[in-house]
């Protein structure tokens, strides 16, 4: 009956700095930044799991340590059996994770056609096709392409009509696991319908569970069941989507949300703005890592970090000492 | 897609790409059919008509010893192919894997090989071939060492920053995350697109490589005694410079040709191949 | 009201291997005195030739088939380069999208800005002093102890702040704004857009900031210009057009809109087909082909702009009716 299909403990992703001669007069502290610090979260079998940060926070990170482009530092995280803190079989994990990249052409190899694109996967992991054109054109037609891009080259396709082909190319080994990397990003507003409805169906039809990672809150709402919001390498809230739009808790979600600007002139912003910007990760606030831009903060957010936990009110799990919906009910107005 | 605007088209409708082109579609005809062109014997002795000038039955006349110098110029068109294209092989070939696997490999790798490519280049190509020279004996064989130890270096930086560039590419990730080995995405990713620039690079050093071989030859630690390289044409013409100036004529004017023309290509090739100009979607 | 630029009938094309792409056709508007007026469109829609046409920027085998662009009396399109050079910084200038390459990455901030008055018949002193009050109106805290700091010593929207402040800091007529927001996280994003805000109100200069983002345009613009294939579809009030697009294209692109869409939505709308090949535009209304509301006289006939109320008109024979 278990249902869980990843399983993150504590996860810490570190990448080194000051490295060379000057890391010799570096304390040692000094001479890795977290850009995973600390991640636990459970996701379970056709599940949509959302990861929503700005630049920085570590989002893109944390999909490449599970699929092991970058090393894991510590912590534990299970994949469906896999251990994958422990220097595993990456080739096998990866025909069972598969990974879609950021920029919908670039993530394609530009001397090589559609088809061989689609296929390139079955010649990796040696599957023996019975008939590859055959089964190159029924990917592409599950990701809503026609056989007549099977012949053209990456430079040749729109960006919606590349991404597609990443599309193809990640579900072709059916996978249990696919990891999105901004799948919308560099679309036009026309084209990113057509792809999150293409990956609502895929989801329903193939039962995928899929792991999106994203800056942008406006596509979440149609694709994701569950969302985890981070910001400086570490999750803030995590909660379903209807409970993350409806009712965020932590005052970066809600400032997250007030921030996209939606194509309504008459729309009354009730924004929260945030004062200055992100921390380096170098030089991590003390005590909860928001209280520098929060505009609730209180003496005690500045000397005691919060644990990601469940409160009274809050129906998320959310990383605050004062989460909105107990201590504000009315701090939907702008802060002064 | 019409012709118009392949690589072959488009190369075609660059001037001097043609002349290039024509020139050493030439040279590679006359040194193949060097035998049949020639009006004489390379190596037939005419001691009593040595430094004739030129004529109708010695186009380019006959050197020291009474051989027509055509038809060494035309032999000399063979030797001057064979150790270019042997060496640019090899050197390419060598320079390719190494600079890959630099570009591509670990840090400390890519520092072993970087150190052995500053060596290399290190010596300049004459002391060094004089130095081998003396070491081995003289020889189509000797030249094309020192030739191919001289510049391998080169093709191997160039193949080394190219592979650099592209494994920061998005699609290399992606195909690393789909489970390919290094060795696939080295074959597979990495080689397909650093050709391109790496066939100008050849283009542009055959020239180079044929001079080298004539240097040698001109310093007399090229080719052996007799062989009719046009290196040893020209150090004959230029002993005799003030009595038989045809003679450095006939070696040179081939080698400056041939300069021309694979420079031409080179240039024209990389005009075409050009990623920035290449626009059609 | 005045208008600051007027743009009229400018076409462009380029000369490409498939042929002449007309990248720029018959596209006209104005913008007034003090107004922020806001372009949108997709990929391939022709925003940047636009702007590289009003900087007169644009690539060698670009070629000026039309129109004039007035920035109050002089000619962009026809003035002479040297003159355009005197023009740019000073009347015209532009804040593009990525803030780290617009920055020269070896020179402080300090020098660069005080390098672009060279113009100015002042002293260096003073021009220090320009450059520390400009600062400190975008928001760089402190301005005098950063002047020596180099563009990489700054956070991404702090170096956006700096560009803003380089372009504001002659006073220009005309700031065009190059998607400023886009390489921008969205709570900075907000940040930005409030400044500019602030900064034209003050300084009272037109702002043509051009997005894809038709949420920011709304924030933002009093005006807008939807473009789409190298056409001017529609032109209008901001309030006017969001709420009851003419262009049967304009409203597409705002159905599309995952912001707009609140509810849960499995099924979400999108555009089909693709953008025509501008080498050889299709006869007739160049939207026909991915249009609903299509019919013999949209291939027929190429349409004219209807005016929809004053100051807005749609390039469509339906234009009245497909509100």
């Amino acid at each position: 009956m278990n249902d869980t299909l990843l399983q993150l403990n504590n996860l810490r992703v570190t990448f080194p700095v000051n490295h060379g001669l000057k890391g010799l007069f570096t304390p040692r502290h000094k001479r890795s930044v977290d850009a995973v610090a600390g991640v636990s979260l459970q996701l379970n079998k056709g599940e949509t799991l959302a990861i929503v940060g700005e630049s920085g926070s570590g989002k893109t990170t944390l999909a490449r340590a599970l699929n092991g482009l970058v090393s894991i530092a510590s912590g534990e995280a299970i994949f469906d059996g896999h251990v994958l803190h422990q220097d595993p079989d990456w080739s096998q994990i990866r025909r069972e994770m598969a990974m879609m990249f950021q920029d919908p052409t670039g993530s394609l190899s530009p001397r090589m056609t559609v088809r061989s694109l689609i296929l390139e996967p079955f010649a990796i992991h040696s599957v023996a096709l019975n008939d590859p054109d055959q089964t190159a054109i029924s990917l592409l037609e599950k990701a809503g392409l026609s056989r007549r891009f099977l012949d053209r080259y990456p430079h040749q396709l729109s960006g919606g009509q590349a991404r597609r082909v990443g599309i193809a190319r990640a579900i072709a080994l059916q996978p249990k696991l696919i990891l999105a990397d901004e799948p919308t990003a560099g679309l036009d507003v026309s084209v990113q319908g057509e792809v999150l409805t293409l990956m609502n169906h895929l989801k329903r039809d193939l039962g995928l569970t899929t792991i999106i990672i994203t800056h942008n809150l406006n596509i979440l709402r149609h694709i994701a069941d569950r969302v985890g919001v981070m910001y400086l390498g570490r999750l803030v809230e995590v909660g379903s989507v209807e409970e993350i739009f409806n009712t965020p808790s932590h005052p970066y979600t809600k400032a997250l949300l007030s921030a996209n600007p939606t194509p309504d002139p008459d729309a009354t912003h009730h924004r929260i703005e945030l004062i200055g910007e992100t921390p380096s990760l170098l030089s991590r606030p003390a005590g909860c890592e928001f209280h520098t831009r929060c505009p609730w903060a209180k003496a005690q957010c500045s000397r005691v970090m919060p644990d990601l936990e469940t409160h009274t009110n809050a129906a998320n799990l959310v990383r605050c000492h004062f989460p909105l919906n107990e201590l504000h009910p009315g701090a939907i107005s702008r802060p002064d | 897609m019409s012709f118009r605007y392949t690589l072959a088209g488009r190369l075609l409708r660059d001037p001097l790409a043609v002349l290039g082109l024509s020139i050493i579609v030439l040279l590679v005809l006359s040194a193949l059919f060097a035998d049949h062109l020639s009006p004489h014997a390379y190596a037939e002795l005419n001691i009593a008509n040595r430094f004739a000038s030129p004529s109708l039955e010695h186009w380019l006349g006959t050197d020291n010893l009474g051989r027509d110098t055509l038809s060494r110029v035309l032999q000399g068109g063979r030797i001057a192919l064979l150790v270019g294209i042997l060496s640019v092989v090899i050197a390419g070939g060598i320079g390719l894997l190494l600079g890959t696997l630099a570009g591509f490999g670990p840090r400390w790798l890519d520092n072993t090989i970087l150190f052995l490519f500053d060596t290399m280049r290190a010596y300049p190509t004459i002391i060094l071939a004089l130095a081998l020279a003396t070491l081995m004996p003289r020889g189509l064989s000797t030249v094309i060492i020192v030739v191919v130890l001289t510049s391998f270096s080169e093709y191997g930086r160039v193949a080394r920053t190219q592979t650099q560039s592209l494994r920061e590419h998005e699609f290399i990730a992606a195909e690393r995350a789909l489970g390919a080995s290094s060795i696939r995405i080295i074959l597979r990713h990495i080689l397909p697109n650093i050709l391109g620039p790496f066939f100008i690079l050849v283009a542009i050093n055959l020239p180079v490589v044929i001079t080298i071989e004539a240097g040698m030859s001109f310093l007399g630690v090229g080719v052996p005694p007799g062989t009719p390289s046009w290196g040893s044409t020209l150090k004959d013409g230029f002993d005799h410079i003030r009595t038989t100036p045809w003679l450095i004529l006939g070696g040179g004017i081939p080698l400056i040709l041939v300069t021309i023309g694979f420079t031409f290509l080179g240039e024209a090739l990389r005009d075409v191949l050009d990623p920035k100009l290449r626009g059609e979607r | 009201m005045k208008a600051v630029l007027q743009v009229q009938n400018l076409s462009v094309d380029f000369e490409t291997q498939r042929g002449r792409l007309q990248a720029l056709r018959d596209v006209s508007f104005s913008i007034d005195a003090g107004e922020i007026v806001g372009v949108v469109g997709e990929s391939g829609c022709g925003k940047s030739t636009l702007i590289a046409s009003l900087m007169r920027l644009l690539a060698d085998n670009a070629i000026l088939r039309s129109g004039s662009a007035l920035l109050q009396d002089k000619d962009l399109l026809q003035i002479s380069q040297r003159d355009m050079q005197a023009l740019r910084g000073r009347d015209i200038s532009v804040v593009f999208q990525d803030p780290m390459t617009a920055l020269n990455p070896v020179i402080s901030i300090g020098q660069q800005m005080i390098d672009i008055q060279h113009r100015e018949q002042i002293s260096k002193a003073e021009k220090r002093k320009r450059v520390i009050n400009i600062l400190e109106k975008v928001g760089i805290p402190d301005p005098a102890s950063r002047l020596n700091a180099y563009p990489h010593e700054f956070s991404g929207g702090m170096r956006q702040r700096v560009c803003i402040a380089m372009a504001l800091m002659m006073r220009p007529k005309l700031l065009i704004a190059d998607e400023p927001t886009t390489a921008l996280d969205a709570t900075l994003e907000v940040q930005v857009l409030r400044l500019l805000q602030e900064l034209q109100s003050e300084i009272g200069c037109s702002i043509l900031f051009i997005s894809h983002h038709l949420g920011v345009i709304a924030e933002l613009c009093s005006k807008v210009i939807v473009m789409y294939a190298g056409e001017v579809v529609e032109y209008g009030p901001v309030s006017q057009i969001f709420r009851s697009p003419s262009h049967p294209y304009t409203r597409k692109l705002l159905e599309c809109d995952p912001g707009r869409i609140k509810e849960r939505s499995h099924v979400l709308p999108s555009i089909p087909g693709e953008l025509p090949d501008l080498t050889q535009p299709p006869p007739g209304c160049i939207f026909r082909l991915r249009c609903d509301l299509a019919t013999e006289k949209c291939l027929k006939q190429i349409p004219e702009a209807q005016a929809v109320s004053t100051d807005h008109w749609a390039k469509c024979h339906y234009a009245e009716s497909a509100q």
